[in-house]
């Protein structure tokens, strides 16, 4: 039996950009109303008006249709639209063309801790968070004491919540998210948070909802996760369906156009980047155990593996890395200048070098590095790869890096462990401060 | 092109069914589904109240306290001093019977004037039917006003005040009171998700309507025939309802009140109208 559990024909949505940015402008709304039947009547006459707004399609006669139990990922870059389809299903947001039939109950997962009050305790929120995803009073008081548990606060769930760690906050809000059983869940990346430790409980926990037969719609650009779950795949791209079919056609589709970035990147000989002396094969970021991972714990450092295959000897050659930011800010260059080569013209064969990039040093986030090697004096690039790769620091919420107890939102390109030091002074007064005799003289009594 | 319209071959039939289209009917209100969404009302509700005195030394006393120190200044200014007719009701009686009513219309009305925009973080992650949320601004005032209400029976008891059986009515006034500020508080909490100038307009409205109601004075002072006109504000109708109601005093609020009512229903509607069509782009421009 193949019940439809999410059909979707057609959906569009458009975001007006200026809408959004003049709301602030009363003045110019009431004038927009004022003249909007103007506006409707010219349009009914088949003139085109004039738009000031700037108007966006993220997503664009988007169709699929979902069985009841299938398990489907949904990937794509930033911004492709794949939240904005999430946001629609879960009925966050009404669509502008088209329309979606959902058979069954449905949960959504955008965030975790949606609705969370600092002021109550752990059991409040449960309960408040529990009502705002859809569960009944009774069902959050059966499932109590299994959410606590999952969470790992049982001692503090009459502790208001201000006072629990990230970590702990992460967890709780995660098992609430976790116990509700609706018939249809729509999961966006909320496990882009929290530790590492943490992101793999949540996966766990996601495999066993998965194993339950429920339909779910799992929204992620992390390849990996998606493939282990997902049987089937929908890519999206600047709002459009690009591909729907099984998971593994679909990967393939969306790695090879350049539109993921992974952690790891390999070229075959004939495709790899370079000239006639060089050819890059591969670059990929790993941890300091050798494997290949997507993100890394912002205390431990990160090496970067530049593997490139020399064809023709005599040539001096200079590996170089370009890291980027998610705002696309160039947080450092760097070049190779191990005495060994450095300078040295390089016999024919293949080289793998490593940079590591120490601990406590990157900020939390997503990095886009770029790989190059170059020949210097006179300076030739002998080949560039813009996006090479890509990888994520997550930060530690056990309070030993340069976060300490802050649980906020920390802006900062690098995010560096610094040494500070403090003295004291029982009976302040001596010359020593202030420094300046300006400052002294500013003194008023 | 509306796809709402097309809806193609029978479906396999299972409990639920969601239809998710563009919008084409303002008067499609489901209430229906408000009503399945009652507990999430009651959770806000209750956060409300919950979260309202946290690490306030007195907590709850806030609520008589309010209501209290502001009659006191009545009575000292608007009674003593500028001699204002209570209708020959002891001055705190004559102030309480309507500062309380005003002091749930005037802090449900700012709630619920921002209480989209406090709660947008949850707004653009959760669908619930949004119309809970003003219900729940509206309603979490309310637990004040009953502890307010304790204090004015014992002001009552006090000043030897007996009531008739006109304190039937109360609850009428009341839940005029209630639809009063629901009616306004949806207009402004959608047009506050829009123009925050709201969030500044709200405090002056507050203050202007205060002394547009009947709250320091008696409507008494209003001539007979432009009563209805002053009626057109519900609050004079609740407030003299409140007087009426409790104390006996005075005469029943017809016309006033009859105007009031009529008043409150017209713009609870639009309100109810207005905040529907703004319910599916609100989480876009909230």
């Amino acid at each position: 039996m193949c019940q439809i559990a999410i059909r979707v024909r057609g959906i569009g949505k458009r975001y007006c950009i200026g809408e959004r940015l003049q709301y602030g402008g009363l003045r110019h709304r009431l004038e927009g109303a004022l003249r909007a039947p103007f506006r409707l009547l010219r349009n009914g006459n088949g003139n085109k008006s004039k738009t000031s707004r700037q108007e966006i399609w993220a997503l664009r006669n988007v169709s699929f249709e979902v069985s009841s139990g299938e398990v489907v990922g949904l990937i794509g870059r930033n911004g492709a639209g794949k939240s904005t389809l999430l946001k629609i299903l879960s009925r966050v947001t009404h669509p502008t063309k088209g329309s979606a039939e959902i058979f069954g109950r449905v949960g959504s997962l955008l965030e975790v801790g949606t609705g969370f009050h600092p002021e109550l305790t752990g059991r409040e929120n449960v309960f408040l968070n529990g009502a705002v995803l859809g569960m009944g009073k009774k069902e959050i008081a059966r499932k109590f004491d299994e959410i606590v548990a999952f969470a790992e606060v049982e001692d503090f769930v009459d502790t208001p919540l201000k006072h629990y760690s990230t970590g702990m906050m992460m967890r709780l809000a995660f098992a609430v998210a976790a116990h509700i059983e609706p018939e249809i869940l729509l999961v966006d990346e909320v496990l882009a948070v929290g530790d590492i430790a943490f992101q793999k409980k949540c996966l766990g926990k996601m495999s066993d909802v998965v194993n339950e037969g429920r339909t779910i719609i799992f929204v992620s650009h992390n390849a990996a996760a998606v493939t282990r779950l997902c049987a089937r795949c929908i890519l999206i791209d600047r709002g459009e369906l690009l591909k729907d079919g099984p998971t593994y056609d679909v990967m393939n589709i969306y790695l090879r156009s350049g539109l993921a970035t992974t952690s790891l990147r390999e070229w075959a000989p004939e495709g790899a980047p370079g000239d006639e002396v060089v050819r890059l094969r591969a670059v990929r970021a790993r941890s300091t155990d050798g494997e290949s991972a997507e993100a890394f714990d912002i205390r431990r450092p990160v090496a970067v593996d530049v593997i490139f295959d020399v064809l023709q000897s005599g040539t001096v050659l200079t590996p170089n890395l370009h890291f980027f930011n998610e705002e696309g800010v160039n947080v450092f260059i760097t070049h190779d200048i191990d005495p060994t080569w450095r300078g040295r013209p390089r016999p024919a064969g293949r080289y793998v070098s490593t940079v590591w990039i120490p601990g406590n040093f990157l900020a939390e986030g997503t990095f886009v590095v770029g790989a190059a090697i170059t020949t210097m004096a006179p300076v030739n690039v002998r080949l560039y790869e813009r996006e090479a790769i890509a990888f994520q620091v997550v930060d530690s919420t056990d309070g030993d890096s340069a976060r300490g107890d802050y649980a906020g939102h920390l802006p900062g390109v690098v995010r560096p462990l610094l040494e500070w030091e403090t003295t004291y002074d029982s009976h302040p007064g001596s010359e020593q401060f202030p420094y300046t005799a300006a400052a002294q003289g500013g003194q008023r009594q | 092109m509306s796809a709402a319209g097309a809806q193609v071959a029978p479906l396999p039939t299972t409990a639920s069914l969601v239809r998710i289209a563009p919008r084409t009917r303002w008067l499609s209100l489901d209430l229906r589904e408000a009503w399945n969404y009652r507990e999430l009302l009651y959770f806000f509700v209750w956060r409300d109240i919950k979260v309202r005195y946290k690490q306030t030394v007195i907590g709850a006393s806030w609520a008589i306290l309010q209501p209290f120190l502001t009659m006191v200044v009545f009575t000292l200014f608007f009674g003593h001093l500028a001699k204002i007719s209570s209708q020959g009701l002891p001055y705190p009686i004559f102030y309480l019977c309507a500062l309380l009513p005003w002091t749930y219309f005037a802090t449900a009305l700012q709630n619920a004037s921002t209480i989209v925009v406090d709660q947008q973080q949850v707004i653009t992650k959760v669908y619930f039917p949004r119309i809970v949320l003003p219900f729940s601004a509206v309603t979490s005032p309310l637990v004040d006003f009953f502890i307010a209400f304790v204090m004015l029976g014992g002001m009552m008891i006090y000043y030897r005040v007996v009531p008739t059986i006109a304190i039937f009515w109360l609850p009428a006034f009341l839940l005029l009171a209630i639809l009063t500020a629901l009616g306004v508080g949806l207009w402004l909490s959608a047009l506050n998700a829009l123009y925050r100038d709201v969030r500044y307009v709200v405090p002056f409205l507050v203050n202007f309507w205060l002394f547009a109601s009947p709250v320091a004075y008696s409507s008494a002072i209003v001539p007979e025939r432009w009563r209805w006109l002053y009626g057109l504000n519900p609050m004079a109708g609740v407030i003299e309802g409140f007087r009426w109601s409790l104390t006996g005093h005075g005469q029943p609020p017809g016309p006033l009140l009859a105007a009031s009512t009529g008043a409150v229903l017209l713009v609870t509607f639009g309100g109810l109208i207005y905040y529907h069509a703004m319910e599916g782009t609100i989480a876009d421009v909230v």
